[in-house]
């Protein structure tokens, strides 16, 4: 299925971000049309979760633009952001480990609900309403939909590597997600854990209709289910397009031949800085 | 012996006591609350309408500091600012208690705020010492200003309901144990929202949670909010008990003795706040127990008292964080554990 | 305003603000050395005070004999406390750790009331007399003795700070406790050796502080102000301990003097509470970064 034709959701507009003398990103555009699955490859130290902090509102950028939907996110705090719809997973996992696989799931919807102090206090009407909806939303749509059901009651510090990730993509989903924002989903899976995601990735899309746009250094994943590939090099844009096109491109070759040694990079970038 | 419980909906499972052994416990414990006043002494019932108050700040300086990783060394002074409030009340106006309750906790709420502000820029111990500042600030205010009696503070008439006072023990209690009641009640429902989520997303990641739709500073404002809500609740409840409020009525130990309590209790529970609380109440009139026991075999007893409940506080402290970091709760699980799995583990 | 009554005012404040600075540095090298937050300073420092009567008075040892066992007295308590209670707590969340040394302090004040009662107690007289003038201005001599004393000390840290193997093992344990054991550095014995040092240096700082007004079980507010010293300090800078020792030193003289004893608190901690707004991380503290 091509998308082309459709309008992009999220349009990135020559942002750059520095920290101190690293140029994380520099003059980096690029869109994501509504309904694909783009994805972001390029070495270690690309600066690839350094734009998703960027579109998700924790990084500022010095200069450029992001769109989305249609309006600019220029000056849009963080929360507010996650309210308009752009949910994310991240590269270092991120669920709270005070908390059970339910709630982290459910903590996702905190912006889409209303209530206040004094009604979660007496937990009647509002408070209570809201809870029980969620929760049965959770339960049908998001938890039967990534089979963790027998987990929803576990703490999440004990879960395996490969369900905290999937614990991850739920609370995602809770957010009510436009654009689900997925940092190395598979990093560190196994084959067969990585045939699930990719399913489940390609579920969202087809069942909720929700735009995708992920980071993964695993090609074999990107090639098979993304609509749209962009290529991030030391914080640049060097290429972008359909996978089979990307994935001959000599710049981007290029790229990943130079970055046999990553750890030699990421230190010459750092040496470059310093 | 109990067999994994079956839940028959969603209700059930979001329920705050989902079992029969839960739900046995509390209407025994509610029949044992009401019953308590008609067979105490007014002895006990001054320890349990103490126990009640510290039950109630604990509460709310949980959610705070359990919950959603603020430490506070400023309980105390919240408690100070109802407690001054209800007295100047109660002295100027004679308005209703209830009212005088609300008005207090309601300024100690506002000035919580206040104080939490710098809580989006500052962490951890600059945080707890941003409290401490707090704490002098209103220390100095309070003995110093003519409406609040100065050095000597205030002393107040007893709250009235139908023309009668109270201020027994026994009527105390009536309106001291509910109260406390409901808050702890509170507590625990707000907890099973979006709210008491988002507390403890801010607690355990700070940074990410934004990402994820919680404000920060929204967040950690109506924690501080609602904590010296409960302080200032309390305080209330402590001007009436006591009747008498004075710049000394709350020092920065209290504040420690409130961490201290959670800590104790467990941080991060509602039933560690309140068996906290509830210990750290009654170890001094333990320790006061055992002086008196003492005293004909040695005769200082008495005048070592106080040095030994200083020595023994801190030593509870100290103790429970290095051998029970998650404090009598935890105590009480492996008591529970042991005895549902009684017959087939020995 | 008579220029000489403020001289007057500003050297107390600068001979108190020096004991602030060196209680202080024993602070900052606690936190540098192990991260942790030592709010029984005050009480280690009363200590020192109260070993002092002990040895001075209670055994009638001459001063000087008495002083150093004090120092010494507060070294062992530090070597005692960091093995027996600091370290079970490592990688535990910085507020247990700081509840801990809460909860010593409690232990202390309980310990020193048991055994000297609550009442505050005169040290015995071990200061020359003469006063002490600088131009016109009239200066206590124990309180030139208590800023005389703490320079010596805090000069004799900086030196060793910079130029012995210690205060290299100290920068590196401070800068990253995994790279400093990589490089061969026995970072328990730094520990040890910073809480040893520190409680020495607050143990001797309690005799000067005591013999300048007394000491109670209550001296361990002394503590609160230095709380205020480091914060503006910032938790991890000497210097930044020595600019704030001197600064709350003075305004503390100049408050008492101008508003009144009991301004003194309230005026540092709303200045600290002031600072905090603008500086979170104090003047010269350093903050990290946060990554996603
Ligand atoms: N908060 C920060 N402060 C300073 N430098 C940073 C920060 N975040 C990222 N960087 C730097 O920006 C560059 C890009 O890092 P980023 O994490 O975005 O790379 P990446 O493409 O996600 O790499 P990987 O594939 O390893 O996850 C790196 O040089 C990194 O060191
Ligand atoms: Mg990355």
């Amino acid at each position: 299925m091509r998308l082309a034709g459709r309008d992009p959701i999220l349009e990135v507009e020559r942002v750059e971000l520095r920290f101190g003398g690293v140029k994380a990103l520099s003059q980096v555009s690029f869109s994501v049309p509504e309904g694909s699955i783009t994805a972001v490859i390029g070495p270690n130290g690309a600066g690839k979760t350094s734009l998703f902090n960027t579109i998700s509102g924790f990084y500022r950028p010095q200069a450029g633009t992001i769109r989305f939907a249609g309006e600019t996110l220029d000056g849009v705090a963080a929360p507010e952001r996650a309210a308009r719809g752009l949910a994310r997973t991240f590269q270092n996992i991120a669920l709270f480990r005070g908390m059970t696989v339910l709630d982290n799931i459910k903590l996702g919807r905190h912006a889409h609900m209303r209530t206040n102090l004094l009604d979660a206090l007496v937990y009647w009407g509002r408070a209570r309403r809201e809870e029980m909806e969620l929760r049965a939303e959770v339960e049908e749509r998001i938890i039967d939909f990534l089979e963790i059901q027998h987990i929803r009651h576990a703490a999440v510090g004990t879960l395996a590597y490969g369900l905290q990730k999937r614990v991850e993509l739920a609370r995602a989903l809770a957010m009510r997600p436009r654009i689900l924002m997925l940092d190395e989903p598979v990093a560190g899976m196994n084959r067969e854990e990585t045939e699930d995601m990719a399913r489940f990735i390609l579920d969202v899309k087809e069942e909720w209709g929700t735009t995708i746009l992920m980071v993964e250094h695993d090609m074999g994943m990107v090639m098979d289910i993304s609509d749209h590939v962009v290529v991030l090099n030391f914080g640049q844009v060097i290429a972008s397009g359909e996978p089979r096109a990307v994935q001959s491109d000599e710049a981007v070759i290029a790229a990943y031949l130079g970055a046999g040694d990553v750890g030699e990079i990421a230190r010459r970038i750092r040496a470059d800085a310093a | 012996m109990r067999i994994g419980t079956l839940k028959t909906s969603y209700a059930a499972d979001e329920a705050l006591f989902d079992t029969a052994l839960q739900r046995g416990l509390l209407v025994a414990l509610l029949v044992a609350a009401v019953v308590f006043p008609f067979v105490a002494s007014p002895y006990w019932l001054f320890l349990a309408c103490l126990c009640a108050i510290n039950v109630a700040s604990a509460t709310g300086l949980n959610l705070l500091t359990g919950y959603t990783g603020l430490v506070s060394l400023g309980q105390a002074a919240f408690m100070s600012v109802g407690a001054y409030t209800v007295a100047v009340l109660e002295i100027r106006l004679g308005t209703p208690f209830a009212l005088n309750l609300l008005i207090g906790a309601g300024l100690a709420a506002a000035i919580g705020i206040l104080v939490g502000i710098p809580s989006l820029r500052v962490k951890g111990l600059y945080l707890a010492i941003a409290t401490i500042a707090a704490s002098v600030i209103l220390h100095f205010l309070f003995s110093h200003w003519t409406l609040t009696g100065e050095a000597r503070g205030l002393s107040m008439p007893p709250a009235r309901l139908f023309g009668i006072a109270i201020d027994q023990p026994f009527s105390l209690y009536w309106l001291i144990m509910p109260v406390t009641m409901l808050m702890v009640l509170g507590a625990a429902n707000l907890l099973r929202t979006r709210i008491g989520r988002a507390f403890i997303a801010v607690r355990d990641r700070d940074i990410s949670a934004e990402v994820l739709g919680i404000p920060l500073l929204r967040t950690k404002l109506t924690s501080f909010a609602i904590s010296s809500f409960y302080a200032g609740l309390a305080g209330g409840l402590w001007a009436y008990f006591f009747r008498v409020v004075t710049p000394e009525s709350f020092p920065l130990d209290n504040s420690i003795f409130y961490l201290a309590a959670i800590i104790v209790g467990g941080m991060g529970t509602i039933l560690g706040g309140i068996l906290g609380a509830v210990f750290m109440t009654l170890v001094p009139e333990l320790l006061k127990f055992g002086a008196n026991w003492l005293t004909p075999i040695y005769p200082d007893a008495l005048s070592a008292l106080a040095p030994v409940r200083t020595i023994v506080f801190g030593a509870l402290i100290v103790g429970f964080l290095i051998f029970e970091p998650r404090g009598l709760v935890e105590i009480w699980v492996r008591i529970r554990r042991f005895f549902h799995l009684w017959p087939f583990r020995t | 305003m008579d220029a000489l009554f403020l001289a007057e005012v500003m050297l107390a404040g600068i001979g108190s603000g020096a004991l602030y600075a060196l209680t202080g540095v024993a602070f900052v090298l606690i936190y540098k050395a192990t991260r942790v937050v030592n709010l029984a300073i005050g009480e280690i420092l009363m200590l020192g005070g109260y070993a002092f009567l002990g040895f001075a008075a209670g055994l009638g040892l001459p001063a000087i004999a008495a002083l150093v066992l004090a120092v010494v007295t507060g070294g062992l308590l530090g070597w005692l406390v960091e093995r027996s209670l600091i370290r079970p707590m490592l990688g535990e969340s910085p507020i247990s750790v700081f509840m801990v040394t809460i909860g010593l302090g409690s232990i202390l004040v309980g310990l020193v009331q048991l055994g000297w009662g609550a009442d505050p107690l005169r040290l015995p007289e071990f200061m020359p007399a003469t006063p002490v003038f600088i131009g016109d201005a009239y200066l206590a001599p124990k309180v030139a003795v208590g800023f005389v004393a703490a320079a010596v000390v805090i000069a004799a840290f900086l030196a060793l700070f910079r130029f012995s193997r210690s205060g290299v093992a100290l920068k590196a344990t401070a800068g990253d406790q995994g790279a400093a054991y990589s490089v061969g550095i026995d970072v328990p014995r730094v520990f040890s050796a910073a809480w040893i040092l520190a409680c020495a240096t607050a143990a001797g700082a309690g005799v000067l502080v005591g013999a300048i007004g007394g000491i109670s079980p209550t001296m361990g507010v002394f503590g609160l102000s230095v709380l205020v010293v480091v914060i503006i300090g910032g938790l991890d800078s000497i210097a930044g301990a020595l600019v704030g020792g001197l600064l709350i030193g003075l305004v503390e003289a100049l408050a008492g003097a101008f508003l009144g004893g009991e301004y003194k608190l309230v005026v540092t901690f709303t200045l600290l509470l002031l600072l905090l707004m603008v500086r979170p991380y104090g003047l010269f503290g350093t903050h990290e970064i946060e990554r996603l």
